[in-house]
């Protein structure tokens, strides 16, 4: 069944559809897609680096992006730098220094665009197996989690005070936006990962007024992305990151009119 | 909890600084079960500053912090949810703790604010959100509540209700509160110890001992001690620019 490379692609994008929705709320709720695209930036780095090594691409990808992160954490205490500033710093140099290093590797062909933009022909069995896996481990470790990370979005000092050790929470969190990133990048690619968590929950909060409908909507607002996308990557031979995205755009349009209607409702 | 005589926090010389500036210094309080214990002081004078503290939000601080509880509840002075997160007054109230629906609606009830279950927090006034606030912390029967100017934004009646309320509460849930209040004459009656900060422990004594003495009286100005507070920093002693206090 999985013999067919649009079937390996559909059941790869609904797996990570299911794991940036809930994800990618806490993406909007903390104000952390520049982060995303940081920790999805030095991707590039971890795949020259699995290339050179000879070694597994979505654990090398997590294990940079891991890194960056708690660089930034360091950088974060070290300089009078704002965040925005370190995150760009990070996410640009670490992009550069993957294309530099890509550049050196003249023994390996590489297909840049499908490292930036995703390529479903790409997908095999074993990242089936990465994605569903290490999908749904993220799922299980963000449930674990959930209450004292989304204690803490709301207000620190509560969660704090109160006892559900917000700092853990938000560490745990960074490890799990690495491995999103990880499992996600062949099917969507490094320059759009986060259009993918960030646009379908966009489109949720315009259609929800509480967190746990927000967090269905998203997973929804990402499965029918991946469908639309997919199939008209088929149909118009257009990469497939793009065209998810780009439907998840659609979809985000549609809901303002949702929007506009409630307001006209309120008045 | 300690057994002998008890202390739910207690703090013993605490101080806390930022930016090499001393926010407060040589801080000791203890808050038993069932009683009151009220920090006044002028704005700025490390109110929230020690309040943080007891709770362990602060980290690196000076003299130590023995908690004998880990059922607290909180309401801080200040919190601004953001739009992006769509929060009805339901979702909040089950923020750190998982509740039965009942002990939700016997909070919110007691507040007065039961009418608002449904609605999106974002729509609440400032009253209805520090009744909503305080009604989360009461939900879980803490052992320790720490009140940081629970009643802002409440209307005049409203504010000597939620008083009288915190003082039922202490009293049926048997826990202790830590409040804080800018204004002496309103907690009055609802207090069993006040501390009187400014930087460091100006005073602290029961409310009547308190409003009598003279660095209280120093610190609010004359009319303090019979009528409302007034805000005059007068003082018979200076600070340092670290906020330590000038030997005269």
């Amino acid at each position: 069944m999985f013999d067919d490379f649009f079937i390996r692609a559909l059941v790869a994008g609904i797996g990570i559809a299911f794991v940036t929705g809930p994800l990618g709320c806490f993406v909007v709720w903390r104000r952390l897609s520049y982060f995303g695209d940081t920790l999805a930036h030095s991707a590039l780095l971890g795949v020259t680096i699995a290339y050179t090594l000879e070694f597994n691409i979505a654990v090398s990808i997590f294990i940079t992006s891991s890194i960056i992160a708690l660089i930034l954490v360091k950088l974060e205490k070290k300089t009078n730098l704002p965040g925005d500033a370190l995150l760009g710093l990070l996410a640009h140099s670490s992009l550069a220094v993957g294309l530099v290093a890509i550049g050196f590797l003249t023994f390996i062909r590489f297909d840049i665009m499908g490292l930036l933009f995703g390529d479903i022909l790409a997908v095999t069995t074993d990242d089936l197996l990465t994605i569903w896996i290490g999908g749904a481990l993220i799922l299980l470790v963000l449930k674990l989690i959930w209450k004292p990370l989304f204690a803490s979005t709301v207000n620190y000092e509560l969660a704090e005070a109160e006892g559900l050790n917000p700092d853990r929470a938000k560490a745990i969190f960074t490890i799990l936006m690495a491995a999103i990133i990880a499992i996600s990048i062949k099917m969507v690619g490094l320059l759009l990962i986060t259009g993918m968590l960030i646009i379908p929950t966009a489109m949720a909060r315009n259609l929800s007024d509480n967190p746990q409908k927000m967090v269905i909507f998203s997973i929804i607002g990402g499965l029918l992305s991946v469908f639309i996308g997919l199939f008209s990557s088929l149909e118009f031979n257009t990469p497939s990151g793009p065209s998810i995205v780009a439907a998840a755009l659609v979809l985000f349009i549609f809901s303002l009119f949702k929007i506009k209607q409630t307001i006209q409702l309120k008045n | 909890m300690s057994i002998e005589n008890n202390i739910l926090v207690k703090l013993n010389e605490v101080g806390f600084q930022q930016n090499k500036k001393w926010l407060v210094k040589g801080v000791s309080l203890q808050v038993e079960r069932g009683k009151i214990v009220t920090l006044i002081g002028p704005n700025g004078s490390g109110k929230s500053t020690t309040a943080k503290i007891a709770l362990g939000i602060y980290k690196n601080i000076e003299g130590q912090v023995e908690k004998f509880t880990n059922n607290i509840g909180y309401v801080p002075q200040k919190i601004s949810i953001d739009w992006t997160l769509p929060l009805r007054v339901k979702d909040f109230m089950l923020l750190t703790d998982n509740l039965k629906d009942d002990a939700l609606d016997e909070a919110l009830t007691l507040t007065g604010v039961k009418h608002l279950k449904d609605k999106n927090l974002g729509n609440l006034s400032g009253g209805e959100f520090q009744r909503v606030l305080l009604a989360r912390a009461i939900s879980k029967k803490p052992e320790l509540l720490v009140l940081d100017e629970p009643v802002q934004g409440v209307d005049f009646t409203g504010e000597i209700a939620l008083y009288e309320l915190i003082k039922k509460i202490s009293e049926k849930l048997n826990c202790g509160i830590l409040l804080i209040s800018h204004d002496l004459h309103t907690v009055m009656t609802a207090t069993d110890h006040v501390v009187c900060l400014n930087g460091h422990v100006c005073c602290s004594g029961s409310p009547k001992d308190v409003a009598r003495n003279n660095e209280y009286k120093a610190l609010f100005g004359e009319q303090a001690s019979q009528t409302l507070s007034v805000y005059e920093h007068k003082h018979d002693h200076e600070h340092s620019n670290d906020g330590e206090i000038k030997k005269n």
